[in-house]
């Protein structure tokens, strides 16, 4: 393009142009889209206002030293280190009670979920609704509405209606005081989760179901599928793989987000000798009782962490390269 | 009618027994609450502890009310609120994540993968802990103790977008270039085609986000100063954590339950006949 004799008089300015028809080009395609930024515009301010803005200060909390009135003093990684280094607490506790927690509660309520999804989803039409709402209604009710169920039928006298079951077996002598033993603690919050884990993921895997291909079957008969369970795993599963994601995704960001589970059944913000305590109540522990917001934002960028591999594994497992 | 009862399979009979104890087994807790919130006084303290309610009564619902009206803010106000703002953010919700939907998963254009990545990365975080910064924002922008401050926060549902992007893309787009050849503009395109045949995928998010909004607590506690802009949800939160340890309140909390819990019964039974409709009658099989 360039022809003159001096052409590294002229770099500089072609340079320029070259970024300014870079730039025209951006700014036209903007203009271009402009009704794309339009239609995203709504959602985008407040997806920033209310998502990305907070989470990058509590980001940068977790670097500092903070009570939530006083003055910010930045301590860099001392958070970290400490961490990972003193805090007893955390590591003998919320970090093996969280993992045994997430991979029996978030698999398996995954798992449960698409079997009973799928199960339904075999029934007749007409009654499919009821059996839905069954398996759907403990998750709808919500924790605060369930945790009154949750404390009668676990009460630590023969009043209790597990207690009161287990005595009339003559499986146990005397009443367990199941929600105050460190010995249960835990293992009845794992029950609880999973009997509210069909939510908004189990919803998404039967809307999915429906929208399987119903030909696809008919042709997996004729290419040699034999069983219901290869059905399933050759031609369901792949069929319904942007539900079957986003069913792992709320799976996973469920389980490790939960912790008032066990807050709502001790009624304490701490549990006996710390037995069901999860990161969650690590965080809300350091926040909102101690008001140590940078250390807890600190413990949440952890936590954070965590859940991005878990999300990452999620995706290899269903992610498709058309979908996101 | 007895051709019908031929074609069931023996697999389908064994499932369906099965499946009703195991629907049983799992509704227990929605049956107990239901039957909790009609138990007189007495009934709490039976030895062996009755399931059922056997004398059942409304003094739980009606020390409930009474109990609200002698304060300050009448029960009512609360119930006011909840439901402004619940009808409030599910349409502002339904539209705004639809319209983000549709172009994320139908349109190429600059930052669409680093908005994408945003989302996904944002299911994952908690918002209770990033409920200092937001409380700053809001009152930043002045809009505590309003309807805004229960809504915008809201609105910032990257799970319904996120859903909505999975669902808009299974769409085929020949249906989309075709209209566009047939002169409908961009909103025409979204309104005609796009927001009639996602029903099924905003019918689900309306279920959770109306769960989400009736259930919230948090934007109440943090947000809102006066009493009289607080929710429904708020109040009997406030009225759970004093009955949390004591049998005796156990009715009344299990009344303030199923008050909580109806409405969302209500919302679900509404929506789910939609997306099974929907999802027989549409094209996109």
């Amino acid at each position: 393009m360039n022809t003159q004799l001096a052409p590294s008089l002229e770099r500089p300015k072609s340079k320029a142009t070259a970024i300014r028809a870079k730039w025209n080009r951006f700014w036209r395609e903007m203009r271009r889209d402009a009704f794309v930024y339009l239609f995203l515009a709504p959602f985008l301010i407040c997806f920033l206002l209310f998502i990305v803005i907070p989470v990058i200060m509590a980001a940068t909390l977790g670097f500092t030293s903070y009570d939530g009135f006083g003055s910010l003093h930045f301590i860099g990684l001392a958070n970290y280190i400490s961490l990972f280094t003193q805090d007893i607490i955390f590591l003998t506790k919320a970090i093996p009670n969280t993992f045994l927690f997430a991979l029996i509660v978030g698999p398996g309520g995954y798992i449960l979920a698409f079997v009973f999804a799928w199960l339904i989803h075999q029934l007749p039409i007409r009654i499919r609704d009821y059996y839905t709402l069954a398996f759907y209604a403990p998750s709808m009710a919500g924790g605060v509405a369930l945790s009154v169920v949750w404390i009668a039928a676990f009460s630590g006298d023969r009043v209790g209606y597990f207690n009161n079951f287990l005595l009339g077996m003559g499986w146990i002598d005397s009443p367990v005081i199941w929600l105050q033993d460190p010995k249960y603690l835990l293992n009845i919050m794992i029950i609880v989760s999973l009997w509210v884990s069909f939510s908004v993921g189990f919803l998404a895997m039967l809307a999915g179901l429906q929208t399987v291909n119903r030909e696809l079957y008919e042709a997996g008969r004729i290419d040699g599928i034999s069983s219901r369970l290869q059905e399933v795993f050759y031609i369901t599963i792949p069929s319904m793989k942007p539900q079957m994601l986003f069913s792992a995704v709320m799976s996973i960001v469920g389980t490790l987000k939960a912790g008032g589970i066990s807050t709502q059944l001790t009624g304490m913000a701490i549990t006996p000798s710390y037995s069901g305590h999860l990161i969650i109540n690590h965080i809300d522990d350091y926040a909102f009782i101690r008001f140590e917001l940078g250390y807890a934002s600190a413990v949440s960028v952890m936590l954070l962490i965590f859940s991005y591999f878990a999300m990452r594994f999620a995706y290899r497992l269903f992610g498709s390269k058309e979908e996101l | 009618m007895l051709r019908k009862f031929r074609n069931i399979t023996p697999f389908q009979v064994i499932l369906v027994t099965v499946f009703t104890a195991l629907a049983a087994f799992m509704s227990l807790p929605i049956v107990f609450i239901l039957n909790h919130a009609f138990k007189p006084q007495n009934e709490l303290f039976l030895f062996p502890p009755q399931f059922l309610v056997q004398n059942p009564t409304m003094r739980n619902f009606e020390s409930l009310i009474l109990h609200a009206s002698n304060a300050t803010v009448p029960f009512t106000r609360y119930l006011f609120n909840s439901l402004i703002v619940a009808g409030l953010t599910l349409g502002a919700v339904i539209i705004v994540s639809t319209m983000a939907g549709y172009v994320l998963a139908k349109y190429q254009f600059h930052f669409k993968q680093l908005i994408l990545a945003l989302i996904t990365l944002s299911l994952m975080f908690a918002p209770e802990t990033v409920g200092i910064p937001r409380y700053l924002i809001i009152s930043g922008l002045g809009i505590n103790n309003t309807y805004f401050g229960h809504i915008l926060p809201a609105l910032a549902s990257p799970i319904a977008v996120f859903m909505l992007v999975g669902f808009i893309s299974q769409i085929p787009g020949e249906l989309l270039e075709a209209a566009k050849i047939d002169g409908a503009s961009h909103f025409g395109i979204f309104a005609k085609i796009v927001l009639p045949l996602s029903t099924p995928a905003i019918a689900t998010i309306s279920i959770f986000t109306f769960q989400g909004v009736w259930g919230d607590v948090e934007t109440s506690t943090l947000f809102m100063q006066e009493e009289t802009m607080r929710t429904l949800a708020f109040y009997v939160n406030s009225l759970l954590s004093g009955l949390q340890n004591s049998v005796s309140g156990q009715n009344v909390a299990a009344a303030a339950g199923l008050l909580m819990f109806v409405p969302n019964l209500i919302i679900f039974l509404l929506f789910q006949r939609r997306v099974l409709e929907t999802m027989v009658h549409s094209g996109i099989k």
